[in-house]
């Protein structure tokens, strides 16, 4: 099978037509090796012979997982692989890509050495270019961002560009970064040289067989459905590219893998008169919306256009992708780009315009993980055109994933329980996609919020709030206020609104910030994951005990900040739980955790109890009184005592506000100032809002938006999960041993025999350096300074 | 304002004659009593009658102000720069896109382009366009009113809904009955695509519906239990009868509102025309009143665009119409019942909705203006009864319905009243919208295939399309796109700016003599659908 395999390879290096499509059509002798019968047993099914599947094949194989099968549907190393641009660039906005991406680096770097295929892998590095200051800001982030994690590169000087490649017009330049490390290589050469190696560590390739849909039993992958057969298998991989949504939906129990395709233009030209080296740089032309690596001697440049174009919203096949028209008045915004860029190439010839769908994601960033509805269902999707670069990498982390549980890097940023169905219409998706393309050439700067696809959840004070000058970002779908416009005030235009400066609002979030500490401000946020626990019997206290790190066990009233630790120690969520009564516990986490908390859950609730779980984030809408004034506001609206001697700090008590009865307080704010949490049921939302408004009025009430929480959260060293802290944090590396009723934890505890060890000594203050970060990017915006991100990333960690 | 304004406005408002005065305008002036350059001459020609007379003297005022406007005006006063006349030209443009489906609900409209450009004040054009909602299909219809606007704006509001009710099958209708006699939650039968300044009259809603409910109600009750398909011809002819027929009985009944009282008169002595389409698959409806016209845009496999009428109109220049009424009267009044082109010698269509003046007997008319409103008998126009007006009535609202089955070639379908017709050849019509349609989606792709070709030439040829797409294409909106040509088209079939500024600078009292209201909408087809509705079979 492998050396069928080579032969494919091998009459695909020997016609000098890269990405050929005739030698591929050839092959179809050496695919036909593979028709035979599927095997009826595996422990690993993976769907997908592109890059992502072939790279997750080869990794499993290497961490000894041998009883895998791979799935293609067509041809190895078809669909986008086949015909993606072939740059590989580290340069990436957060350092978890940037690793992963430096790791394909070095992994393709050795790839022909390894497996004797030729990858066409070329070290030529990469130039990104800068026109404005703005984006010379940009690229020095990422420039700190890349030196702290050990990939060379350096900001230069518009002249130097001009020596390191000698066609580019270098006199609208203001600066630019150079990263000489980064390559250029054939994609699906890289993806058969993975698939080759894989196959002699025993993965059996399968092609032109296509996955029907995926069997599950009680939340458990059981198997797989194909055209050629059933496979009985524990574990299933979708790395179906442009269809792993719809492979996602075809289960029975469906799993939501929000992506959508557009159509992504590049151009490939003929030699110049003197070919171009093919050491030549790669450019990056963010500012003119272009790319432009070199290519047999003349250039291959595409771009990604203001306008994208959208497609396979109501689904696709095979066939389509190949025939996909060039659209040369679609082009002609990048193409005149192109050539102020690079006037030489006038008089170049064209060979083709390449139409070549990409998949993107809602947020930018890529998918994988686990799917939190079915066990044992892992997904690496959704790569927004990055799918060369990050291949390797991703590939990597979901392979430990699979064999360890645990990837050895934090993900969560790409972890596909960021996401639930709520992102899955196909009309959001569409929508999204729409404004996710052109941004990857966009600036991007701090604290920026989609624009499409909003208004999805939100809470019933919504248009109250709006009329009020609320702006909005939104978090997992849901709308939360930002801060609030004074009618005086105008702000800038969005787009104007762009800044690495000091923002224009924040002399609002300034008097909101001051308004919590002297007098009382609301917020609503309502959008946080609220989870109820109850069970008739003792359950519930024991499951829980058996789950969160600090003592539950509490009289009923009070409230317990905690974390969910996994067996390393590191936090899954971060907490807090209410004690309603004996046996029924209210939990409030994090709003993206909703998906994620609740399948860690599921995943750990035994079976068959008689426990109930049930998330109630939509029932209530929540206020959060902020500041000295919020007792007054709060007694003088229930005629009960607030002091601290009635109410102490971390209770939990259901009164009447106002009219409306069984309301929940709780004496926390999330931010350390004084104040209360109201817990309202949605319908008595908007009575116990405007009795709160007009009563405060006398105390100096005013709307506050989550800019203004997160600054006091920074003053007072709340740490954010999922920013500061994540899944490889343990409590005593942040600071919290306080949360965490050491004599819970079995000795047997890994991460505690570390801290005994001294290795929380050791790390004590890891996580310092990004909150820090925060305060410091706080401090400085305050002085008007630009953002602080790189003098920290590079700059020495706190003790 | 030079002092003639003055003069001229308290004569034309001392009374509610306005409105009538518009209409005595409207019989002559619809080419009568304009002497412009644009309209040849042998238009003018006058009626000796005597009530006729005496009905057109505020006339000769008019004719002293008109002189003395033009005589004080200078030509530089009135150029329009070219945003100007865009405002102009796009005030009430609307565009609607069918929102696209996930595959499932595909609709064989990919949307419409409508626009109108008044030219009476105030406009006396409706158009209408909504989906139904109960039934498959959409419904989009032209309406030219005269004698005011009071008709064509009770049919622009009404008639869909006659239409839509005659659409549905009895289960429907003994459901929406029911939800109204129990007070519960309608059904929504239309969702309307309306431009802002199409409104619909909030004080006659009540009256409208009872009567309305009145039609389905005798529908549910004719139903004599075996459900047969509704045939859509059908349905369309009923209903064009049964709103005329309502418009006239709620004349004869009155309201006890006074306000109401005076409206449904106005409806009922105003008169409209009506053309309609309902498009449903590749199933298509023309149902037309009057003179207002429907013309397939067809493209050729040679790319050429050819017209198709759907309507005919129900003018003099139809001999079968003509026949129709020398039929339908007796023998003795055969040179009376068409004179000079016109209705008795007065009306040019020879159907329409309203003009009760042409369908009521003497007797009726009298009984109904002596009990009206005093505004009513004040009027000289409606007490004036048609001359030789033997055999009522003489007009009918009933319309004719021409069916098309929809190929992939057929492109678009432009519903336009009698104003831009008059003005330009349905050919011209055809091509003008084709070429803009097909300029906005379809300018033929470049494909590199096999040529040479540099950079530096695909950018030249790429920019060049790009600026043609952007000054050729500078209407967003295909009814704006023919009204600009249907204005300002010169000889030579182009766009005179000049022209076009001189037409729209025009004072709203003198429009009406060079052009009349005109209103257009063009629905564009989707012919993926339409060619995937004929595989199917």
């Amino acid at each position: 099978m492998f050396y069928r395999l080579l032969s494919i390879v091998g009459r695909q290096r020997a016609s000098p037509g890269w990405q050929n499509w005739s030698s591929a059509r050839n092959s179809a002798s050496a695919a036909e090796a593979h028709s035979m019968a599927l095997p009826t047993q595996a422990q690993v099914v993976i769907c997908g012979g592109g890059i992502m599947g072939t790279s997750v094949a080869y990794h499993l194989s290497k961490m000894g997982w041998k009883d895998i099968v791979l799935l293609e549907q067509g041809r190895l190393a078809a669909g986008s692989t086949r015909f993606c641009a072939g740059i590989l660039s580290t340069a990436r906005h957060l350092t978890i890509e940037q690793k992963m991406a430096d790791y394909s680096n070095k992994l393709y770097h050795q790839l022909e050495q390894e497996t004797g295929i030729q990858t066409g892998y070329t070290r030529t590095g990469s130039i990104f270019l800068a026109q404005t200051q703005d984006r010379l800001i940009s690229l020095k982030r990422i420039n700190a961002r890349l030196n702290v994690i050990g990939i060379p590169s350096e900001i230069i000087s518009p002249k130097k560009v001009a020596e390191l490649h000698h066609l580019l017009n270098v006199h609208d330049l203001v600066g630019a970064m150079h990263v000489p490390e980064d390559a250029v290589v054939s994609s699906a050469d890289v993806a058969l040289a993975l698939a080759s190696a894989a196959s002699q560590n025993g993965v059996q390739i399968y092609d032109r067989t296509s996955v029907l849909h995926v069997m599950v039993k009680k939340g458990q992958v059981t198997g797989v459905e194909t055209d050629k057969g059933q496979i009985e298998c524990q574990y299933f991989v979708n790395c179906a590219g442009q269809w792993a949504y719809e492979l996602g939906l075809s289960n029975e129990e469906p799993v939501s893998i929000p992506l959508h395709a557009c159509e992504h233009f590049y151009l490939l030209t003929r030699p110049l008169e003197t070919p171009l080296q093919s050491s030549t740089p790669t450019i990056v032309d963010a500012d003119g919306r272009i790319y432009i690596r070199n290519w047999q001697g003349g250039i291959l440049s595409g771009g990604f256009e203001k306008n994208p174009k959208p497609i396979f919203t109501e689904g696709k096949n095979q066939l389509e992708i190949q025939n996909l028209q060039e659209d040369w008045d679609h082009f002609e915004p990048l193409l005149s780009s192109l050539l102020r860029r690079m006037p030489e190439l006038e008089t170049l010839e064209i060979m083709k315009l390449v139409n070549c769908p990409e998949t993107f994601t809602p947020d930018m960033r890529c998918i994988m993980g686990e799917s939190p509805a079915v066990q044992g269902y892992f997904v690496l999707a959704g790569m927004n055109s990055a799918g060369l670069s990050f291949g390797g990498g991703a590939g990597k982390y979901l392979a430990e994933w699979m064999v360890h549980g645990y990837p050895s890097e934090n993900v969560w940023e790409l972890d596909l329980k960021r996401f639930g169905a709520l992102q899955s219409s196909r009309t959001f998706l569409r929508h999204r996609v729409m404004e996710v393309m052109p941004l990857m050439y966009d600036l991007k700067v701090p604290r920026w919020d989609f624009q499409t696809g909003r208004q999805l959840r939100t809470s019933p004070l919504y248009d109250r709030l709006d009329a009020q000058g609320a702006r909005w970002m939104e978090k997992h779908g849901f709308e939360r206020p930002k801060y609030f416009v004074p009618p005086d005030k105008d702000l800038l235009a969005l787009e104007q609104s762009k800044t690495f400066y000091k923002p224009d609002w924040f002399d609002i979030v300034e008097s909101e910030v001051k308004c919590c500490k002297e007098a009382v401000c609301v917020i609503d946020m309502s959008s946080f994951t609220k989870f109820e626990i109850t069970s008739t019997g003792d359950q519930a206290l024991e499951v829980l005990q058996y789950l969160f790190s600090n003592d539950l066990d509490v009289p009923v009233g009070h409230i317990v900040h905690t974390g969910m630790l996994n067996e390393g120690g590191g936090y899954e969520n971060d907490c807090s739980i209410a004690r309603l009564n004996k046996r029924s516990f209210f939990m409030i986490s994090p709003t993206d955790q909703q998906v994620h908390c609740w399948a860690w859950l599921k995943k750990h609730m035994p079976e068959d109890s008689n426990l109930l779980l049930e998330d109630v984030t939509w029932k209530y809408t929540a206020l959060n009184l902020i500041g000295p004034r919020a007792v007054d506001v709060l007694s003088e609206l229930s005629y009960a005592p607030m002091t601290p001697d009635h109410f102490p700090s971390l209770f939990c008590k259901e009164m009447s506000v106002g009219y409306a009865n069984g309301i929940r307080v709780m004496s926390m704010t999330h931010t350390g100032e004084p104040g209360f949490m109201l817990y309202i049921p949605i319908e008595y939302a908007l009575h116990v809002y405007n009795e709160v408004m007009s009563v405060g009025q006398k105390y100096g009430i005013r709307n506050a938006g989550y800019y203004a929480l997160r600054s006091l959260r920074i003053e007072k060293f709340f740490a954010f999960w999922g920013q500061d802290i994540n899944n490889l944090t343990t409590p005593l590396e942040c600071g919290r041993e306080s949360r965490v009723k050491l004599e819970k934890i079995c000795s047997s505890s890994l991460w505690w025999d570390h801290a005994n060890h001294g290795r929380a000594t050791e790390h004590r203050g890891k996580v310092l350096p990004s909150c820090y970060a925060a305060c410091l990017e706080a401090d400085l915006i305050r002085a008007g300074l630009e953002s602080a991100k790189d003098i920290t990333c590079s700059g020495p960690r706190l003790p | 304002m030079p002092a003639p304004t003055q003069l001229f406005f308290p004569l034309i408002r001392n009374c509610e004659l306005s409105r009538i005065y518009g209409t005595a305008c409207y019989c002559h002036h619809k080419h009568l009593c304009c002497s412009s350059p644009y309209i040849p001459q042998s238009r003018l020609r006058y009626t000796s009658h005597p009530a006729y007379a005496t009905f057109c003297r505020p006339k000769e005022n008019w004719w002293q102000y008109t002189q003395g406007r033009r005589y004080a005006s200078t030509p530089q006063k009135f150029y329009l720069t070219p945003p100007q006349v865009n405002s102009i030209l796009k005030a009430n443009e609307y565009s609607f896109k069918v929102p696209e489906f996930d595959g499932k609900n595909v609709s064989s409209i990919l949307g419409f382009d409508s626009n109108q450009l008044p030219a009476n004040a105030p406009i006396e054009d409706r158009r209408s366009a909504a989906t139904c909602l109960q039934t498959r299909g959409m419904l989009l219809g032209v309406f030219d009113g005269h004698a005011g606007c009071a008709c064509s704006q009770a049919v622009s509001e009404r008639l869909f809904y006659y239409i839509a009710v005659s659409l549905l099958p009895h289960e429907t209708l003994l459901e929406i009955e029911n939800a109204v006699e129990s007070g519960r939650a309608l059904l929504p039968i239309l969702q309307w695509h309306k431009h802002p300044n199409d409104y619909f009259s909030k004080e006659a809603s009540k009256l409208y519906f009872n009567s309305l409910r009145t039609y389905w109600q005798e529908l549910i009750d004719l139903n004599t239990g075996e459900s047969t398909d509704i045939d859509v011809k059908e349905a369309l002819i009923n209903a064009f009868k049964r709103l005329d027929n309502d418009i006239s009985l709620e004349a004869q009944v009155g309201d006890p509102n006074s306000f109401l009282n005076y409206l449904v008169l106005r409806v009922a002595f105003s008169g409209a025309t009506a053309c309609v389409a309902h498009v449903d698959g590749v199933d298509l409806h023309v149902a037309n009143t009057g003179d207002s016209r429907a013309m397939l845009g067809v493209q050729e496999e040679d790319g050429s665009w050819s017209a198709v009428t759907l309507s005919n109109d129900h003018n003099a220049q139809n001999e079968r119409e003509l026949e129709r009424l020398k039929l339908e009267h007796p023998k003795s009044e055969a040179k009376s019942v068409v004179k000079q082109d016109r209705l008795l010698g007065l009306l040019m269509p020879f159907r329409a909705f309203g003009d009760v003046k042409f369908k009521w007997s003497i007797d009726l008319q009298k009984r109904v203006i002596e009990s009206g409103p005093d505004q009513l008998n004040d009027n000289e126009y409606t007490k004036f009864i048609p001359p030789n007006y033997h055999t009522p009535p003489y007009l009918t609202a009933e319309p004719e319905v021409t069916y098309h089955r929809l190929r992939p070639q057929d492109k678009f379908l432009v519903l336009a009243t009698d104003g831009l017709w008059e003005t330009m050849h349905r050919q011209d019509v055809v091509r003008i919208v084709g070429e803009y349609l097909t300029g906005m989606h379809h300018q033929q792709p470049i494909a590199v295939g096999g040529y040479k070709v540099t950079l530096g030439q695909m950018h030249g040829l790429l920019t060049e399309r790009r600026t043609k797409m952007s000054s050729v294409f500078e209407d967003q909106n295909a009814a704006t796109h023919l009204i600009r040509h249907a204005v300002g088209n010169n000889e030579f079939g182009t766009v005179d700016h000049e022209r076009l500024s001189k037409m729209l600078s025009l004072p709203e009292e003198l429009a009406r003599m060079y052009r009349d209201d005109i209103t257009i909408i063009v629905v564009q087809f989707n012919s993926h659908v339409v060619g995937a509705y004929q595989n199917q079979e």
